[in-house]
Formats: C-alpha cells, structure tokens, sequence
C-alpha cells in the first residue's frame, strides 16, 4: 500500500422520512411493521395512474442541496429510468440525471476524520422515487410495496476519500446532516440509508485530480450499513493489491461487484460492457418546475442549526469541554433533549454531565435507544433542581434517576415514594441530635476527654434515624453545637 | 327513436317528460346490441346500466359510451388488449367521474385499437371494427367503437383519447364531430397511457355544441394529474355564438393543392375539391380565409418524429404491464421468463413492433440522432404553427386523403405520397391545441371531414367557427340511415 493510494467514491442514498406523503404519490410515508398498507394505486403503476410532486419533498431536497453547497437548478425536471425488476412496478423509477441538472450540482462537504479537516466534492445530489422491497424466503419472494415511492435522495461523491475510516467519517457526517436539518432519521435499521461504492487503486505521487491517472474504477452495490461500508472498501483495496502483486491488474476490467455480508467479500456481477442502458428520457407527466428566488432565499433561511454550529455554541456559551459537546451533538436527540433540558432552567453543566454521563451511560448499558426511554427534559431539569437546592443528594439523586429513566414516574413522585426528601428543617434535626445523646452518654463523656472526632459517629446515628433524609451539612453542624451545650 | 337526437333536443324531451331516461338507456343498450352484431364496437355492454335522475344539468340521465382504455371502477377495462383482458380496476378515470357527476349514465365500452396504437379499428383483442356507413370498410382509430357508436345513433355522444388523431380521423370516416381540446384541460389521470406528452381525452359527437357541453363537464383541473390547468372560468358551451364576421383562417398550399399530388385519385381529388368549395363558405360567412405555405421538408418529417416520439413514450409507459399486478399472469420458470411470456403472448405484433422502434431510439447511442432530434423537429413544427396563430384564428384542412378505407387489403403503413395529408394532424397532439372534426360532406356516399385547429386555450375560437360552419354545411346530427 505505500506505493499506492486509494481513490474512493460514494453514492450514498438517504430515504427523506419527514415528509408525510411519498414524493409522487398521496400514500403515507412512513416506516411501517404491516407490509403494503402504505400503497396508492400510483405505487404499483395501475393503468392510467400518474405522478404528482411532493412540494415538501422537493423543499427539504433543495435544503440538502444548500447544506452540501451545491448549485440549484432554475428548472426542476425529473426523468425516466427504465428497466424491469419486480421491485418496480411502474417499469421504471422517476429520477433525476444530470443533463437536465438536479437537484443539487458540484457542492462540497468539509467534515472530520481523526481530528483532521477533510474536503469532499460533492458531484451532484438527485431526488428520486425509493422501489417497493423484497423479502426473500425459501417459499419464494414476496414484494412490499411501502417502501415504493418513497421520496430518496442520492448524493454523488467525487472519488476524494482515501481510506475506510474517511469513507465512513463522511457518511456520519452526512447522516448527522440529514438529522439536524429534519430531513430524514437516517436510520440504516429501517433501511433508510444504502450505499454504493467506488474505489480503485492510483500511484502515490500522480495528480489526482486528473482522472487519466486513476486506476480501473471497481464499483461495489448494496452496501447497507457503515460497518459494511468500512469493510468492503478493506476488502476491496486488499483484492486490489493482490492483483497489482500479482501482475494482474492491468486485466482487470471496468466492472461492478456485489457486497457480500455473511462472507466478508465481494462478488463480481458484470462488466462495464454489460452495463444496463437505461433509455432515460425527461418524464412527460410532471411539467418543468420554475424553482423561484424567493422560494430559494426562504429555505435557506429555514435551515435549522447543524451540528458544528451547535457544539460550538455549547462550548462558547456554556462552558462545556469540546470532548462533552462533541458528545452531546453525535445525535440529534442527545442534542435536542439538552437544550430542551436548559430552557427549563436546568445548569448548562449540570445538565451536560447528566447527560453525557448517566444518561448515556445507562442507554449503553442497558441497551436502549432514546425512543425507549420516559425520561424527559422537564424530569431531568426537575432533577438537577431538587440537588441544587439541596432537597436531595447527589447520591440519592443516582438512584432517583435509575428509577425515572423507564418508568414513567417524575422525580418529585419517586422522592416521596422512596420518603427520600432530605430533612433540612433545624429544629426537628436539633431534636434528633439530643435523642442521640441522651442514647449515648458514654460517647459524650469520650467527647469531653478530647476525642472530637466522635462527632462523625453522632451524626451517623442521625442519618440513621432519619434514614438518611437529614441534610448531612446540617445534621453534622447541629451535632457539633449540641454536644458543646452537654 | 331518440337516441339520433342531440344532447340539447334530448335534454329538452327529458325535461318536458315526452321520455324517461329509463326509456334512452333500454334505446341505447338495444342499438348497441344491434351495432354489436353489425360492426363489433364493444368490448363490454352494460346491460344493467340504471338510470338517473334528470335535473337541470345538460348531461342528466343521458346514455353515453367509454373508450375502453378510460379506468372505470368495476367495470371491465382492458384498453383492447390481451394483456388486460380481465382487468376490473378500483378507481374511475377522473373524467369519467366528472361525467358521472354530471348524471351522465354509461351503456359501454368501445373497442380501440390495442392501447390506442393503430390508426385502422383493426387491432383491437376483440376483433376488428367495421365503419356502419359501410362494414367492408374501417373507421379509422384509434377511438374506432366511439366512433361507429356515435355514428350509428346509439348515443349522442362517447368519449375518446387522441394521441395522433385517434378521435380527429376516426370521426370524419364515420360523419360525426371529433374535438381534443387543449393539452391539460381535461384530466388524464385513469386514462391508460399510449405516449403521455402527446395523449389528450375528449369527446366524439353529433354537433359542435355536444362537443362542447361533453368537454365542459369532463374538464376540470385535477389533483392527480400535474399537467392539468384550471379552466373553471372556460364555459364551452355558453361562448358559442357563431358570430365569426372577420375571423381568420388560413390552409396550407403543400397540403390542400390538388397539383402536389401528381397520382391523385378520384377521391382524393373529389375531397380536396369540396374542401376548398368549404372555404368558399368560410368566405361568404365573413371570414378571410388565405393560402400559406409551410416548408415541405418540415412537414415531411411529421410522420417519423410522430413514429419516434410515440413508441419512445409508449415502451416506457406499457413497462408496467408484467402480468404480475394486474392481467393475466404468465408461466414461466423466473420472474423475467414469466414477464417474457406475458408480454410475448399478450401484445398484437403491430405494438411489438413500436416497442421496438422506441427501445431504439432511446438506446444511448441513438438517442440524440432519432430521440433528441424528434423533439426539436417538434419544436420547429410547433413553433411554425404557433407563428401561423399570430395572424389566423384557425387553421382549417381537410382531414385524410378521403372517405374511409376498405379493409380487405389495408395496411397500418401510408402511401408516401399523401403521408402528411393524413398525419398533419398530429401537429394538435405536438402542439397541445385545441383541434376539431366536423364533417363536410360525401364521396361515394361515404362521409368526409375538415378539420380547425387554434392556438392553446383558443378552444372557445375554435368551437365558434365550427359551428359557424356546421351550421351551414347540413350535416349536423347526422347518424348512419342506410349503411350497406
């Protein structure tokens, strides 16, 4: 590998789940368990049915394509993709191709890999119809047609990553995007995202910008998560060498390969010469889309705050260390239910260790999404509020928490459930501390002798007798005043 | 006997109680039975169509037929082919469904052509359709059932789909009026496709007024369909006045001078010479009517950029039909043998022919030299029609060579000669005008027609100077008295 560098290109696709209907039809977009009962009769391509644009769709495309710096068109127009596949019951997918331009051309993407600043052209972005899915079984195949229609957007790299970890760097990167901007959960478990990859092998030291000097562009499909992204594109440079040591690169064709989960590898599927003509042609049944300046300048002005921009903000006007905001920004839920967390009032970092560290912390352990918790913000601003203004321990506080998190009880309901609310209340505590020395007269008699220390054993007996209510502060001052009056 | 009547005088009858609408659906299913006999019109009769009640709308408890390739929930739709030949949808076509809002009742579905890609009446699954004038010949297509329909006095009125001319061509062989009005005033959603960008829903009748109370209730924009407009301050019917003093019309030279067909025959000759004692016509009712000339080589491009602008549509439009959602599914060991067989057996060779054509022209390596030139050839032409608008109301030519053709011995293919005389009219579908038949007389007994085309959204133009004319050519309302 010294000689040589990898030139990796992505087509990444991001199903857009925030609309509520599917890009060309009024059926529901939505995930859902029951197969085929999010069909219209336009998503199995019944005679005589057409194609209506989601302007919604069409909106949080043209965000994308804003956020990635892309060029948008004057004109919407979609096109034809045609071939037959039993996933595609219309005979071909409305898509977009880059003549006439899409929804997005020539953008760029800076993201981190490594703590370091990387750049990533962006060749263009299109917005296209999702095909039904399938479900293989020994029985035979049967087809879902929810998943038909619904709205996806493709974004093409140029092949800028040089390595596994920048590959999938950049596809967290964009999944981060697609979340904060409210343009899709980019969840891979439901299928959201899938991706194609490129990658050929260059000599160090060549231009690499000019593509004469790349290798022979080996294409891998149906990657469908991060992990299997990393490896494919391992797999696919350690086949590449190989070839190179063994002379025989130079054979390899132009070809496209299929990435094989249960072994680890891929597989060849065809040649470049066998590459399918897709007969495109512009859709006739959705006339061209004047895309307006104003329309533009307001969405643009839509769109919400991204990541970086709200890590920066918690470490400027909060205080918390760019290891904790990097923490609080990797989801937009951990994001979201923080700032929720503040406005209530919560300390930004009380707020910020509560949820890098116990929250977190307790998802990891026990396996739990943000979806399974009942945990709000107003729960946990409620929470920090009872240890600052001293009604609770720190401790106590711990176990409070362990309770709230699934349970659907408030702090404030388990506090009292658990008569854990701290006694600060000095006259009854003065009452318990001379309970305690009328007990002990033996350990006052050591007191007088000059064993002060025997003060901690008292107070013990006080959070013993309240059952660990007592304010300790106050339960070890109140000690400390009443033995001096024996 | 009602049913030769026309929309209006049927109304009337209807209002005044002289007959019930009960009364025209058993009149309308009879002769259709009787039609059925004779010419093969229908794919489905619907013997137990029920009536409706008659109210102050036109269209009320009046019979109607359907181009079997219009959606109807329930009913039957198999657009003449194999392929569907047991579809029952569960949606109705949105014009359809207009009609049905508007009281209109149906008593059945025409045979077309396979899917509307045949111009002879000939192709459809059921058999060929034969022209009740005279059943050794055709109807043209590919609304060939509409058009014998009509044309018999089984109704006042039917719909059809014009993709080339299919409503246009067929309604002159058969002496009645055929109007497609502007691309996107009437819906097409539930209507299957042939070629989307150059498909237009409208109306076949027996006066220029029916036309247009047809197309007033079938129109409308339409949620499901992008490329519908909204006309709702377009009143078809109420804007014909027939006051057409000063209107201007112009014919084409290269296409309506007897000189530049040096083999003319009898009926060719006979047709282009009524046609200009039409103009004369035109003329004595105030309209200036001229002679321009449009270059030849352009208007012989018409037949082959409609050849390769229609089958590239239709191959990708008719990929939906696998056999394995709806129609008849095939055997086969795989999916794709299955797909294979389906389509193999189940399209007439004509359309397989189309398919071909258009999988060629948008094959990447010839898709700029047939597709892409196509489309500006179509441009050219539509602009040269649009210039032609800036100066006339109208363009006014015959259609076709003549009367209709025999059928023993036709061939879907043209003689080169008048190849554009009967193709111009597809200039309408490039352009999306508004474009209507009306008949304008006899040869051999046999009815011929002229056709008036205006720019977009003129359809109200177009409308007044047709019945200006119809009304004094005599041959409104005409049906079929004494067919062979």
């Amino acid at each position: 590998m010294d000689n040589y560098i990898a030139l990796i290109g992505l087509e990444m696709h991001c199903e857009i789940s925030e609309t509520n209907t599917k890009v060309f039809s009024s059926a529901e977009n939505s995930y859902k368990e029951d197969a085929n009962t999010n069909v219209r009769p336009v998503d199995m391509g019944f005679p005589g049915t057409l194609p209506v644009v989601n302007k919604e769709a069409v909106r949080l495309a043209l965000m994308a394509s804003m956020i990635l710096k892309c060029t948008q068109p004057e004109y919407l127009y979609f096109e034809r993709k045609n071939y037959y596949y039993p996933d595609l019951p219309k005979g071909f997918q409305i898509t977009q191709e880059t003549k006439p331009a899409p929804i997005g051309s020539y953008g760029s993407l800076t993201f981190e890999c490594h703590g370091e600043e990387k750049t990533v052209r962006i060749n263009n972005l299109h917005l296209e119809e999702d095909a039904a899915s399938s479900d293989h079984s020994p029985e035979g195949t049967r087809i879902n047609y929810n998943r038909a229609g619904v709205p996806l957007l493709e974004l093409v790299t140029e092949p800028d990553l040089h390595s596994a970890d920048e590959a999938v760097a950049f596809l967290e990167t964009m999944r981060s995007i697609y979340q904060y901007a409210g343009i899709s959960e980019a969840d891979s478990k439901k299928g959201q995202i899938r991706c194609d990859v490129n990658v050929s092998l260059m000599e160090k030291g060549k231009d690499m910008k000019d593509p004469k000097n790349w290798g022979t562009k080996i294409e891998i499909k149906n990657v469908n998560s991060f992990g299997g992204v990393r490896d494919a594109i391992n797999y696919e440079i350690e086949r590449q060498l190989e070839l190179i040591e063994d002379g025989k690169y130079d054979e390899m064709e132009q070809q496209t390969r299929r990435w094989d989960e249960e072994t680890g590898t891929t597989k060849f599927m065809r040649s470049k010469v066998d590459a399918i003509d897709y007969k495109y042609f512009v859709e006739p049944n959705i006339p061209k889309i004047k895309l307006s300046k104003a329309w533009l300048d307001e969405i643009k002005a839509q769109i919400p705050r991204l990541a970086n921009e709200r890590k920066e903000a918690y470490i400027n006007d909060y205080g918390i260390s760019e290891y904790d905001a990097t923490i609080l920004v990797k989801e937009k839920a951990y994001a979201d239910f923080y700032e929720e967390t503040i406005s209530l009032g919560a300390d930004p970092k009380a707020a910020s260790n509560w949820i890098t560290t116990n929250l977190l912390g307790s998802l990891n352990k026990l396996e739990l999404t943000m979806d399974d918790i009942t945990l709000t913000p107003d729960m946990l601003a409620e929470l920090i509020d009872l240890i600052s203004s001293g009604k609770i321990s720190s401790k106590q506080a711990k176990d409070v928490f362990a309770d709230v998190l699934t349970s659907g009880k408030t702090p404030k309901e388990v506090v009292k459930e658990k008569g854990m609310e701290q006694m600060s209340d000095a006259g009854e505590i003065v009452k318990i501390a001379n309970e305690v020395l009328d007990e002990n007269p033996d350990v006052i008699e050591q007191y007088k002798k000059g064993r002060t220390n025997v003060v901690d054993y008292l107070t013990g007996q006080i959070m013993k007798k309240t059952k660990g209510t007592a304010n300790p502060g106050l339960a070890r001052q109140t000690m400390a005043e009443e033995i001096e009056k024996r | 006997m009602y049913m030769d009547k026309t929309i209006e005088e049927l109304h009337e009858k209807l209002k005044n109680g002289e007959v019930t609408s009960q009364e025209l659906i058993k009149e309308s299913l009879q002769k259709s039975h009787e039609l059925q006999e004779k010419c093969n019109a229908f794919v489905t009769i619907l013997d137990d169509a029920e009536p409706r009640e008659v109210t102050d709308d036109m269209l009320s408890g009046i019979p109607y037929g359907i181009k079997d390739n219009y959606s109807t929930k329930g009913i039957l739709s198999t657009g003449s082919s194999n392929t569907l030949k047991d579809y029952v949808p569960f949606f109705t076509a949105t014009a359809i469904e207009n009609l049905e809002k508007h009281g209109a009742v149906a008593t059945n579905k025409t045979v077309l052509d396979e899917f509307g890609m045949g111009g002879t009446g000939t192709t459809g699954h059921t058999g060929t359709v034969k022209n009740p004038w005279d059943t050794s010949r055709m109807c043209a297509g590919s609304s060939a059932g509409s058009a014998a329909a009509v044309a018999y006095g089984v109704y006042p009125y039917a719909t059809g789909s014009d993709t080339g001319d299919s409503i246009r061509k067929p309604a002159a062989y058969c002496g009645i009026v055929g109007y497609k009005p502007t691309y996107g005033m009437i819906s097409r959603y539930g209507l299957f496709p042939f070629a989307s960008s150059l498909d237009h829903c409208g109306a076949l009748t027996r006066s220029v007024k029916d036309a247009a109370i047809v197309v007033d209730a079938m129109k409308g924009k339409d949620k499901y369909d992008m490329t519908s407009f909204d006309s709702k301050d377009i009143h078809l019917y109420d804007s014909i006045d027939g006051k057409v003093k000063g209107k201007k019309l112009c014919y084409i030279k290269e296409l309506c001078d007897i000189n530049m067909y040096p083999h003319a025959d009898s009926e060719l000759k006979e047709h282009l010479k009524n046609f200009m004692n039409k103009i004369e016509l035109c003329k004595k009712l105030g309209m200036d009517v001229e002679e321009v000339s449009v270059d030849q080589t352009l208007l012989n491009a018409l037949p082959s950029v409609y050849v390769v602008i229609s089958c590239a549509e239709a191959t990708s439009n008719m990929s939906n039909l696998t056999g394995f959602i709806f129609g008849p599914r095939a055997e086969g060991d795989k999916y794709d043998e299955e797909m294979k067989n389906y389509r193999t057996q189940g399209f007439s060779p004509l359309i397989k022919r189309r398919f071909v054509i258009g999988s060629y022209v948008l094959q990447s390596q010839n898709k700029d030299r047939y597709f892409h030139n196509a489309q500006r050839v179509r441009r050219l032409l539509v602009d040269t029609w649009k210039d032609l608008f800036k100066k006339y109301d109208a363009v006014i030519l015959p259609v076709g060579s003549g009367p209709a053709k025999k059928l023993e011995g036709s061939k879907d293919i043209l003689d080169p000669n008048t190849a554009v005389l009967e193709d111009h009219l597809q200039i309408g579908n490039f352009g999306g005008f508004p474009s209507i038949t009306i008949p304008d007389g006899f040869i051999n007994n046999l009815p011929v027609g002229l056709n008036l085309t205006g720019n977009c959204y003129d359809d109200i133009n177009v409308l007044n100077i047709a019945y200006a004319l119809e009304s004094e050519m005599g041959y409104k309302g005409q049906t079929v008295k004494e067919g062979k």
